[in-house]
């Protein structure tokens, strides 16, 4: 632009009619940007090529055992790498009562932690920084967890174990001489490990829910603890579902930890005090020796249905936390 | 008299039940959250009684000793290399693809079936079990190349990372403000330029944040590793043999029968601790200033 | 600017005039959120079976006032108060007072409806079942008084069990005074109640609150002064200058507040002039 005012007919000259050309502007960007969406999108893409390939992978390699053992590798006790037999039922079994004594153990303890941290028991400036260091659990490698765990935890819950032996064994889940590492203490390393999971999405939760119903309630004169029972947790129950169902995604697939704990035995044990063994303890324990077709497609079918497993709990625990939002019960 | 009656009211204490439910469950609640912090501290407490006697220099630049050799230098030089080589194969691979992942989820989406489809991906990929992870690169990378390596645990360990740093990384993104966008679009720049020179470039502390906690959770992930980089006594060899790594090192030694491997496993322990919660805490710092400016 | 004025036989010519009992009587108060003065040296008395308006500018401090009258600002943060409110007689800041109890006795009802996400004979009955374990039977007719005397009853008792949040924002407003019926206060602060509401909604809830008169004191806060001339027997009127501390202007019968003002500023609210 020049100072000097210019003559009408030379504002239309050729440069400034370029710059006012929107159509060869936008042609111009519309270019990259339309090269750049393209790249971007792919590259979102990849993320569900993944999840696919994945799937179909584990699958296919799976398919030697899916044939061979049908849906009653699912419900058969056997696994002799010498004979080429195989059964899933003492991993399955193991998975599943681990992760239930986690869930049993981490759920109020979880929730005792989201209550104490969002609700007015503490000043505020103190209420994330314990929130925090519970979450921090979730950051130490679940392999450093195992090792404390195989140093400190066992010679510290072996006493324990004595006792609900010698006093409790008349209950079938005590009845056996604990030698250590079992059951019960793979289920509290678990608990352990799932706690910073529950109480952190409960803890959210809970935060989400209007201020307004914590007033209406204490003017009418309930205390906190009748508010939280009668008004918070029916609010926020759905989301504390989720958190649970996320704490048991996160209890199956668990490898580490539980497989330095448990004791890796293929025997199904009605007491907890007995070692056991899960799905993934056992792929951490055999995937590397494994060179027979069999036994990879056995493992590979253990892999697949711990991956189907965790699948359904994680997606039901999206829906539970995303979809049911607080206050729409 | 009437009044008299409403004014004592207020000076009732509550009936015992209400009272004692009130004192009984904030008890519990405080005893139980007291409970929770116990296992980090007495973790802590004995990684650092444990590893930090054998924190010697030569730890951190030596193999390790055969067992029963005294005197010699032990350490575990080579799981440090392999750990940072591994991590840093599967950063190259899941840090590009997250962040242009979670620009397209954040900038591009608009709200359509797709974006939510990915994004319920991206969740559904982070709860995946390590070890199912462990198990597809197994498949993907050892079974097709006849062998373990470097290579198919960088490759597991960027699936492990790839939603970590999408979702950071969306996170980051969504907290800058539109207003901000709006303004470089309403100076005539093309989204491309706005999103690299507005949006990234106001978002990156945040998207740091998120990349280094992926890297910090990679760097301790085991079971990915433990039948697809496998192990090594030696000096890594190259991206196609099999290597060492921190994890598989303390999973190996915590159970080794020798001392000295256990005091090994502790002090690596410790290492990798360090590391992890240095990133913890730094981000929770950084991400909470963030929150103050704004 | 018009204002009719409720008549009734027993509006008193003057705010201290006999036979009037307070049902609270505030002595210099003064209110802090935290290190921040918010109200300051505020006197004035809530009379029994009466409504009082408090009415002023927005933030000078009457919301602050209404939630210091039954300590539940005390949920906000950390609050300091100055002075005395006298709850028939005995100071509600005094240390062995029972908030819970308090609480009970001095209900509210808040800008916003907030009803609980549960159903509508849940909500009526919170209050109720939170002190005791009345009877199915008792428990049916609280609830049922409770939304009769909230003029909702005829709306909602074929779908008393259907969850509160399907209500019109008037009728959760309604459900909310229930609500706080159903524990029979003896006095119901009412914070801006219809200020999310449409105009016929907020009718329904003036005449509510005249018919309530009968049984409780009302205290209600409002930005709207017709609605203050229309409910309300004695007002109350709040404003602040620089020091943005607010303080009692003015305290008198409703008709002496909008008709002849003894301070200019209070004139000049009432006449529109400023706020």
């Amino acid at each position: 632009m020049t100072a000097t005012p210019e003559p009408a007919q030379n504002l239309i000259d050729r440069d400034r009619l370029n710059d006012v050309n929107l159509a060869n502007q936008d042609g111009h960007n519309s270019f990259i940007d339309q090269g750049f969406t393209w790249l971007v999108q792919g590259f979102a893409m990849s993320v569900v090529i993944v999840l696919g390939w994945m799937s179909w992978v584990i699958f296919r390699q799976a398919q030697p055992a899916i044939e061979k053992f049908g849906f009653g590798f699912l419900w058969t006790q056997n696994w002799d790498i010498n004979e080429l037999t195989f059964g899933a039922l003492p991993y399955i079994y193991g998975t599943l009562v681990s992760s239930a004594i986690a869930l049993i153990i981490a759920l109020p303890i979880g929730l005792a932690v989201a209550v104490v941290t969002s609700e007015r028991f503490l000043p505020p400036w103190i209420r994330s920084p314990i929130a925090f260091v519970v979450e921090l659990i979730a950051a130490i490698p679940s392999v450093i967890i195992g090792l404390w765990g195989i140093f400190v935890l066992i010679p510290f819950l072996q006493p324990v174990q004595q006792w609900l032996f010698q006093h409790l064994s008349w209950i079938p889940i005590f009845n056996s001489e604990p030698a250590g590492p079992s059951m019960l203490i793979a289920g509290i390393i678990l608990a352990i490990m799932i706690l910073p999971t529950i109480a952190a999405i409960s803890r959210e939760v809970l935060i989400a829910i209007p201020k307004e119903l914590r007033t209406a309630s204490a003017s009418l004169g309930a205390t906190q603890w009748e508010t939280i029972f009668r008004v918070l947790l029916p609010s926020a129950i759905s989301g504390i579902l989720g958190a649970a169902m996320l704490g048991l995604g996160r209890a199956l697939g668990e490898t580490m930890a539980v497989t330095m704990v448990i004791g890796n035995s293929d025997q199904i044990s009605t007491s907890l005090l007995n070692p056991g063994n899960t799905i993934p303890a056992l792929l951490a324990n055999q995937f590397a020796e494994a060179s027979d077709g069999l036994h990879i497609g056995a493992l590979m079918y253990l892999a697949l249905i711990l991956f189907a497993l965790t699948l359904i709990v994680n997606m039901l625990a999206i829906v539970l936390v995303k979809f049911l939002k607080p206050g729409e019960a | 008299m009437k009044e008299t009656s409403i004014t004592q009211e207020l000076y009732r204490p509550l009936s015992p039940a209400r009272t004692a439910f009130s004192r009984g469950m904030t008890t519990i609640a405080f005893l139980l959250s007291g409970l929770a912090l116990l296992p980090l501290l007495a973790i802590l407490f004995e990684i650092l009684r444990q590893g930090i006697p054998n924190l010697k220099w030569e730890v951190l630049t030596s193999l390790p000793a055969p067992v029963g050799m005294e005197g010699l230098p032990s350490g575990f030089a080579n799981a440090i290399v392999g750990t940072v080589i591994m991590v840093g194969i599967a950063s190259l691979i899941s840090i590009p693809v997250g962040v242009l992942t979670a620009i397209y989820l954040a900038e591009f989406s608009k709200g359509s079936p797709i974006a939510h489809l990915i994004r319920f991906v991206v969740t559904v990929l982070s709860g995946v079990p390590s070890i199912v992870v462990g198990v597809f690169a197994y498949a993907v990378v050892v079974l097709t190349f006849k062998g373990f390596s470097a290579f198919a645990g960088g490759f597991a360990l960027s699936v492990i990372m790839l939603p970590i740093v999408i979702l950071a990384t969306e996170e980051a993104l969504k907290l800058v403000p539109t207003s901000l966008r709006l303004a470089s679009s309403a100076l005539g720049a093309s989204r491309f330029q706005t999103v690299f020179r507005v949006t990234i470039a106001t978002a990156l502390p945040g998207i740091t944040t998120g990349v280094l906690l992926a890297v910090a959770r990679a760097a301790g992930e085991t079971a990915p590793l433990l039948f697809t980089a496998l192990f090594s006594q030696n000096w890594f060899e190259g991206l196609t043999s099999p290597t060492a790594s921190l994890s598989v090192l303390i999973y190996n030694y915590a159970s080794s029968a020798y001392a000295e491997q256990n005091t090994l496993a502790w002090t690596a322990s410790l290492i990798l601790v360090g590391i992890v919660l240095l990133v913890n805490v730094a981000s929770r710092i950084v991400t909470s200033n963030r929150f103050k400016i704004r | 600017m018009q204002f009719s004025f409720h008549d009734s036989a027993t509006d008193p010519s003057s705010p201290t005039a006999s036979g009037m009992t307070p049902a609270l009587r505030v002595k210099d108060l003064a209110f802090y959120y935290g290190s921040q003065k918010a109200i300051e040296s505020v006197s004035m008395d809530i009379y029994q079976g009466q409504v009082t308006a408090i009415i002023g500018p927005s933030g000078c401090g009457k919301s602050t006032f209404l939630k210091a009258l039954n300590r539940i600002s005390e949920l906000e943060g950390t609050v300091r108060v100055e002075g005395q409110v006298e709850f028939f007689g005995q100071n509600i800041y005094s240390r062995q007072v029972n908030l819970n109890r308090l609480r009970r006795q001095i209900g509210m009802v808040f800008q916003k409806p907030n009803p609980f996400p549960i159903s509508i004979y849940d909500n009526v009955a919170y209050g109720v079942r939170v002190y005791s374990r009345p009877s199915r039977s008792s428990l049916d007719e609280t609830v049922e008084s409770a939304l009769k005397s909230a003029a909702l009853w005829s709306e909602v008792k074929d779908n008393l069990n259907k969850s509160a949040l399907g209500l019109s924002g008037g009728q959760q407003q309604r459900l909310c005074i229930a609500r706080a019926l159903a524990v029979k206060p003896k006095i119901l602060l009412m914070d801006e109640p219809c200020s999310a509401l449409d105009p016929i909604a907020t009718m329904k809830i003036e005449e509510l609150i005249d018919h309530l008169r009968q049984e409780l004191t009302i205290a209600i806060v409002t930005h709207n002064m017709q609605q203050a001339s229309r409910v309300s027997q004695y007002t109350a009127f709040f404003s602040t200058d620089e020091s943005r501390i607010g303080q009692l202007i003015e305290f008198g019968s409703t008709a002496q507040i909008f008709m002849e003002a003894s301070q200019p500023r209070t004139r000049d609210y009432v006449e529109g002039r400023f706020g």
